[in-house]
């Protein structure tokens, strides 16, 4: 319990143990890990109440039906799991706007959710293009020795590294 | 649904295991994400080359013994390429991915909440243009879904002896360098 209830545990420790969950995962229903196109499927499904007929003629839609499958369940799951750890060790005061963002954009909330908006459609539409993300891709098509979760690992840090350098230039120059 | 109630089931626990394992990593943090592509936190390297190597032994283990088979995703190599690209830059900016991100909603973050209604628009704006990308970047350089082993003919185990090699390196260097900064 006293370890449930601890803030943060190391990096080599959840990381080993993700890896681990991979072999429950493959075990059992003989998946890979993935939550981007759980993402999708709702997105969808979100999108059928207001026109179904679009979305039900849609190709991509044809191809990924969003219905409520395992891998939905597991995103499901993943919040869950995330807020009940986040309730046991009482970590949940951080900052509206953390870290490197308000030391460069300063502390609106306004600003940084419009950007967080547009940051995640930019992130999920690289995830569909690139057929999965950082779990389905950069962990699970990585552990498979997949030539396209290699790819994609490398192709996100590349890119990462680049865009941090940019946006936080001023940031890092001070500090 | 589309599958068994038992597979949904599974799907939930694997799933909170997942995010309790994202949330106690702190791969959830805004700071921890935007701090890995600036050089200053490595919790999110850490984190996946060792799931990489610890999950990949084993899944390979597994296949050997027939209890599962791999689920390889094909090598669009243009399409995961720029697609990667474009990822990298939306994690940058958001400080999330989708899993964290959710995971951080569910934390009560405000920005993963906006985040995500993003991710479900850019999810939306991709299915809209992908009849289009079908026939174009995503046919463009496919080589399947192939293996790193398949594609260089070097056997599986000899790989992943390099693989845990160079990645045991690879954190040498990185604690070493997060000594001398102090970290």
């Amino acid at each position: 319990m006293r370890y449930l209830r601890m803030k943060k545990w190391s990096p080599y420790v959840t990381g080993a143990l993700i890896g681990v969950l991979s072999w429950f995962a493959f075990g059992s229903v003989d998946r890979p890990i993935g939550v981007s196109t759980a993402i999708s499927k709702t997105a969808g499904m979100v999108e059928s109440t207001v026109a179904g007929d679009h979305v039900s003629h849609n190709a991509y839609f044809t191809k990924f039906r969003p219905s409520v499958d395992w891998e939905w369940m597991l995103v499901v799951g993943l919040a869950l799991g995330a807020f009940v750890s986040s309730r046991l060790s009482g970590d949940r005061r951080a900052e509206a706007v953390e870290g490197p963002w308000r030391a460069r954009f300063g502390a609106s909330t306004r600003v940084r959710h419009a950007v967080a908006f547009l940051g995640g459609v930019v992130l999920m539409f690289g995830a569909r293009l690139a057929g999965g993300c950082t779990s389905g891709h950069g962990i699970s098509g990585s552990l498979q020795l997949a030539v396209s979760g290699w790819l994609f690992f490398a192709c996100v840090f590349a890119s990462g590294l680049l865009t941090a350098s940019l946006l936080f230039r001023k940031e890092k120059a001070r500090g | 649904m589309a599958d068994p109630i038992g597979k949904l089931v599974l799907g939930l626990i694997t799933g909170f295991l997942f995010g309790f394992l994202l949330q106690k990593g702190q791969v959830t943090k805004y700071p921890v994400i935007v701090g890995q592509f600036l050089l200053r936190d490595f919790t999110v390297l850490k984190t996946m080359l060792t799931a990489v190597v610890v999950g990949g032994v084993g899944v390979y283990l597994l296949k050997a013994f027939g209890l599962a088979s791999l689920h390889v995703k094909p090598a669009q190599l243009a399409a995961v390429a720029v697609g990667g690209l474009i990822f990298g830059v939306g994690m940058t900016v958001l400080g999330y991915c989708p899993g964290t991100g959710v995971a951080a909603a569910a934390e009560g973050k405000m920005d993963a909440i906006f985040g995500v209604l993003g991710m479900m628009v850019g999810a939306l704006l991709f299915a809209e243009q992908f009849a289009y990308f079908g026939r174009t970047i995503l046919s463009w350089a496919d080589l399947g879904p192939v293996t790193v082993p398949q594609l260089t003919g070097v056997p599986v185990w000899l790989i992943w002896v390099a693989l845990a090699i160079a990645v045991a390196l690879v954190f040498r260097l990185v604690e070493s360098y997060e000594r001398r900064r102090g970290v």
